[in-house]
């Protein structure tokens, strides 16, 4: 339904723009009604980056993003931009700089009421906010005419779920959105997520949080310093982690029953000695004199819905547009 | 013992009334012991740490008292405490990123401050980078601004400043809270290897993570609205935990190899108290499911086992 195709983001940086930052590099995945794909990153990898991409908050550099076929970045004008948001919604980070704090919480609603259903009778609409409400397992009485600092973190996430539930909902790009919640009320939001799967809603997971990402999702895709790494299954990509990023990164997951040690006896060394690079063994050529051509692959497939980068972490130019 | 605090008592001076942020709380810390102090956000658990350190201005000390190796802190006073901050009590915060002079060399700084506990820079200095190799920083950070390293280098600088003078106890409050996964593990393990190198004798480690403490802490300490609600060793507290709230919150915590389709895991429902006009009884009373009529009286915190301390009417031999 989603798609994107070696998407890439360049952003300008210094006096004038005069330097390129390359955010994002040639990442292609999909994601596909009641599925849900995290995008697993550490900081700075373009995990953000790639959901704003798909949010069309801001632009594409290279490649193509495409939603049931259309492309996303011709989607121009007020009237298509309007259809795109009816499907497509993001809930980001902190819940509390996501709403306006002098008006009420559930303002956002009017918003969306005001937009997309003008001639909507008010009891009907009542009634529609309400089953929203009830959807994401909020107490209508408790929350509506409520301020911002009246309700909690989780309650004020779960309203931003509730909003994008109004509209016909196909896409939701979750964005850390239990990073900031506490360990008692995060569950139950991460549980409204798998209950939007199972309505046909897809779901792009933005997250650092591996143990989640692990919980919830079908797929994953571990993204590095704007590179995917390593992508396919969630249940083959930590199950039999490959890459040496992500084997270091599952091994240094704080885990409840588990010590360190423990884990790292269980994955081994992240980086085998002698092991040869998967993804150059596949394709030789790819990157001749560092040099990658546009149509070069980035990613190799190593089992069905498994596949994994070159190994090489020193290797920035992976998968690079030739510039 | 190294740690004996006594019923301590600290509140927030709000213009609504008092906020009981910390309201009595007694243990104990043990020399070489790594104790972790866990709870949800406005637990008062960083009143907790911040109190043993330096009580700001809207922080009010109401009663208790804290022994650290045989001598009682006057923690209520700020000017008094100087003599024991950073000698006896010293504090990693949160934000390593702020904790720094961003107008000066990371090596002045420290200069300075060394200076201003009437010490010579130079008798510290080879203790200095001899400790900045064991972190596995380069030399060269003292002469570079803090805005040239990265989160989890400045986070591991500002852990060797704070443990400079071999402190009896060191408060770290939500250190890897803000870093990435890989770093969040190199600087979990420094404060383990402060430990075993004898750098601090016993440490506060304060955070919201409770998957971190089960690597890094011998005990841990969970606290709900303003109370203790449990304190036990560390593999007891994950597996064997005795109150409600314990459970509740080490069950719902996902970790990697549970999926959503395997293990459903449930959250704690409704939200914790306000501690402005905190319940009567047990505060946790109206979220647990175990609540029964005499959750209304306040539980006390017993010890139910050798190191295990439970504030909880429904555990054996807390009604006795």
């Amino acid at each position: 339904m989603l798609s994107l195709n070696r998407v890439s983001k360049v952003y300008k940086v210094g006096t004038f723009g005069g330097k390129d930052l390359v955010a994002v590099r040639d990442c292609t995945f999909d994601v596909s009604p009641g599925e849900c794909v995290s995008l697993i990153g550490e900081s700075g990898s373009g995990k953000t980056t790639v959901g704003k991409m798909v949010l069309k908050l801001i632009s594409i550099s290279k490649g193509s993003i495409t939603y049931d076929g259309a492309d996303v970045a011709s989607v121009k004008g007020g009237g298509d931009v309007k259809s795109y948001y009816g499907h497509v919604q993001g809930v980001f980070q902190d819940p509390f700089s996501s709403y306006n704090p002098i008006f009420k919480a559930d303002r956002v609603f009017d918003l969306i009421r005001r937009e997309y259903f003008p001639g909507m009778a008010a009891a009907e609409w009542r009634d529609k906010v309400e089953a929203a409400l009830r959807s994401v397992t909020l107490d209508p009485s408790q929350v509506l005419g409520k301020y911002p600092h009246q309700l909690s973190g989780g309650q004020l996430q779960r309203l931003l779920v509730a909003r994008a539930l109004l509209l016909d909902l196909k896409i939701l790009v979750a964005d850390e959105i239990i990073s900031m919640l506490d360990a008692s009320t995060r569950i139950d939001v991460l549980n409204l997520l798998a209950d939007l799967k199972s309505r046909g809603v897809g779901i792009l997971f933005v997250t650092h949080d591996l143990s989640l990402g692990n919980y919830i999702s079908e797929r994953t895709v571990i993204l590095r310093r704007g590179s995917i790494v390593e992508m396919g299954a969630t249940d083959k990509v930590f199950g039999q982690p490959t890459h040496p990023y992500t084997r270091m990164l599952i091994s240094s997951v704080p885990q409840l029953h588990k010590k360190w040690s423990q884990i790292e006896a269980e994955i081994g060394d992240p980086v085998v000695k002698g092991a040869s690079c998967l993804f150059h063994d596949a394709y030789p050529t790819a990157g001749k004199n560092g040099i990658y051509a546009p149509t070069d692959p980035t990613l190799v497939k190593i089992e069905d819905d498994h596949f994994v980068g070159c190994f090489d972490l020193d290797n920035e130019k992976v998968g690079i547009l030739a510039a | 013992m190294s740690l004996q605090v006594t019923d301590l008592r600290v509140y927030y001076r709000t213009r609504a009334g008092d906020v009981k942020a910390l309201d009595g709380a007694t243990f104990q810390i043990a020399d070489k012991e790594i104790m972790g102090l866990a709870g949800e956000s406005g637990c008062g658990k960083s009143t907790l740490g911040n109190s043993l350190i330096r009580l700001d201005g809207r922080m009010k000390y109401i009663s208790g008292n804290v022994n650290l190796d045989g001598t009682d802190l006057p923690i209520w006073d700020k000017d008094e405490m100087v003599q024991y901050r950073f000698r006896e009590v010293s504090v990693v915060p949160q934000y390593a990123m702020s904790a720094m002079n961003p107008t000066r060399k990371i090596g002045k700084m420290v200069a300075d401050l060394v200076e201003s506990r009437g010490m010579k820079f130079g008798e510290i200095k080879d203790e200095l980078t001899r400790r900045i190799d064991l972190v596995g920083l380069d030399q060269d950070v003292l002469t570079r601004y803090p805005i040239e390293l990265s989160g989890g280098m400045k986070q591991r600088m500002v852990m060797v400043i704070s443990t400079l003078l071999d402190p009896s106890l060191l408060i770290a409050d939500e250190i890897t809270s803000a870093l990435d996964v890989s770093t969040q593990r190199a600087v979990a393990e420094t404060l383990v290897s402060f430990r075993d190198h004898g750098f601090v004798k016993s440490m506060m480690v304060i955070t919201h993570d409770v998957s971190i403490l089960y690597q890094i802490a011998d005990s841990i300490m969970i606290m709900y609205a303003g109370k203790l609600a449990e304190k036990a060793p560390t593999a007891t507290i994950i597996q064997k935990p005795l109150h409600p709230y314990t459970q509740a919150l080490v069950n719902s915590l996902p970790e990697v190899g549970v999926r959503y389709k395997d293990k459903k895991l449930a959250g704690i429902p409704g939200s914790p108290p306000s501690l402005l006009k905190p319940p009567t009884g047990c505060r946790f009373r109206a979220r647990c499911p175990l609540a029964f009529a005499k959750c209304a009286e306040e539980p006390p915190f017993v010890k139910v086992d050798t190191d295990h301390s439970v504030a909880c009417w429904k555990v054996p031999g807390t009604d006795a």
